[in-house]
């Protein structure tokens, strides 16, 4: 898990999906960019922040997590496109079955992790099936 | 006029029902059951808690109303169930719903009653002008010791409260307070589950708090049971509630629709206040509900809601209590073990 120190700078990203956009082409960033690779100088680059609907464009479930990491298996990641057109990889809180490329999701906010009993509790968006 | 502006409730997917505990611990659930009146109970995720509980109800909160969550000056989240000692939810409920930094808040504790007492600190507010809306959220993931009796009905959910002056869909006409020193229920600070003080729960903790808020009140108020189209009391079990109702006056029929705890079990801080949203869910305009909350330690508040005609413009902008009592997943006692880290892994 990143460092407590990068987490809490892309805390609010990560909270409410917030990315942005270029007013010049209309294109969208998540996580967000400062420069449209597109327009370059020539783009306006300001905040948005996602509906939080999209759907599965690809998917895999973990049924062996890597060690050190005590996450409950089985769980699912898949890559998500936003209604607004940008992809992301995130994790789908569905049964294995349930999943199929094409399912409509909507975000929620859940626990990411923790390091440990001690440390810091990570929060952020997944996404279930809408 | 001071009233709720907007509400959200968020209650988990996963159920487990009575007959599965009892099976475990080899009661017989018809007893279990015919004297908690409960059937089932609720229970979160693996990466739920009661954070994450008051964010969905917070974010409802705001979606329902279609508020700016910039007009929002105070963020208060009242649970027994923080999931940090020090480090407050509120920071993350504020966070996660987009409320400016220019904001104060807080969390509360004050047993099952904590999410109440958040409501009447933003009144105040609000009152004062200090503040647009103050946000009130009542979240929790009850725990209890394996075995024990509230494990039956120790639940988890959250209900947020928006309160304002402005855009009100149910005026706060008045409220009443009653708080004592009682040893009914308490849990020491780095012990993980709470204990309870058996014949001190009930008539000298729940009834006498209830009853006493509840008939201060509506002598304040100069109100009658008969003046209430709805009234809601605290959840620990489905029994308590209809004695107090009886008790004070109030019909079976002004409770039903709030009576919330045969399904989800004891939400705990969030109890009476998802009885009081799944209440606004069905009410109409000028329709009066009664709340009493109850927080063991020991205290109640209850207060007088008018229901405005702005109910039925924000009512279905935001899932209500029947879609939670709707969409659910049953668990075993072996994965409902799982979900409350009652294994340690
Ligand atoms: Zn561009």
């Amino acid at each position: 898990m990143a460092s407590t120190a990068k987490f809490w700078r892309e805390q609010e990203s990560r909270y409410n999906l917030e990315g942005t956009r270029c007013s010049n082409c209309g294109s969208f960033f998540f996580p967000p960019r400062s420069l449209c690779p597109k327009c370059r100088r020539k783009g306006t680059i300001v905040p948005y922040k996602f509906k939080g609907t999209g759907e599965v464009v690809t998917y895999t479930t973990v049924y062996q997590a890597p060690r050190n990491n005590n996450r409950q298996t089985p769980y699912t990641l898949a890559i998500i496109e936003l209604d607004e057109g940008t992809r992301m990889l995130s994790e789908v809180i569905c049964e294995p079955a349930q999943i199929s490329t094409g399912m409509r999701v909507r975000a929620v906010f859940r626990k990411l992790g923790e390091e440990g009993e001690k440390g810091i509790i990570y929060y952020g968006t997944k996404f279930v099936p809408a | 006029m001071i009233g709720i502006a907007s509400y959200g409730v968020y209650v988990p997917l996963y159920r487990i029902k009575v007959e599965e505990i009892a099976k475990q611990w080899g009661e017989n659930p018809a007893n279990i059951k015919s004297g908690l009146l409960v059937e089932e109970k609720s229970v979160p995720d693996l990466d739920e808690d009661t954070a994450t509980m008051a964010v969905e109800a917070a974010r409802a909160a705001i979606r329902r109303a279609n508020l700016d969550p910039k007009a929002i000056g105070a963020v208060y989240v009242g649970s027994e169930s923080h999931p940090y000692a020090v480090k407050p939810t509120a920071t993350i409920v504020a966070a996660a719903m987009g409320a400016p930094h220019l904001i104060t808040a807080a969390d509360f504790e004050f047993a099952c009653k904590a999410g109440t007492a958040a409501i009447q600190t933003c009144m105040g507010l609000v009152a004062l002008n200090k503040i647009k809306y103050g946000l009130a959220v009542g979240a929790d993931v009850s725990q209890s010791s394996p075995g024990d009796a509230l494990e039956y009905s120790a639940g988890a959910g959250g209900a947020a409260f928006v309160i304002g002056q402005d855009k009100i869909v149910a005026e706060i006409e008045e409220y009443a307070s009653f708080t004592s020193d009682t040893p009914d229920f308490w849990r020491r600070d780095l012990q993980k589950y709470p204990v309870h003080g058996g014949r001190f729960t009930g008539e000298p903790a729940y009834f006498r708090h209830t009853i006493a808020a509840t008939e201060a009140l509506m002598e304040r108020a100069g109100l009658q049971p008969t003046d209430f189209d709805f009234a809601v009391f605290h959840q620990p079990n489905g029994k308590f509630p209809l004695k107090a109702a009886k008790t004070l006056g109030f019909t079976t029929a002004q409770l039903e629709p709030g009576l919330m705890v045969t399904h989800f079990g004891n939400t705990y801080s969030a109890s009476s206040l998802i009885g009081l949203a799944a209440t606004l869910d069905m009410a109409s305009s000028s329709q009066r509900i009664l709340v009493t909350s109850f927080g063991s330690g020991a205290g109640s508040d209850a207060f007088a809601f008018r229901v405005t005609d702005l109910i039925d413009e924000v009512r279905e902008k935001a899932p209500k209590v029947e879609e939670f009592l709707l969409s659910k997943r049953y668990l075993d006692y072996a994965a409902y073990a799982k979900h409350q880290r009652k294994i340690r892994m």
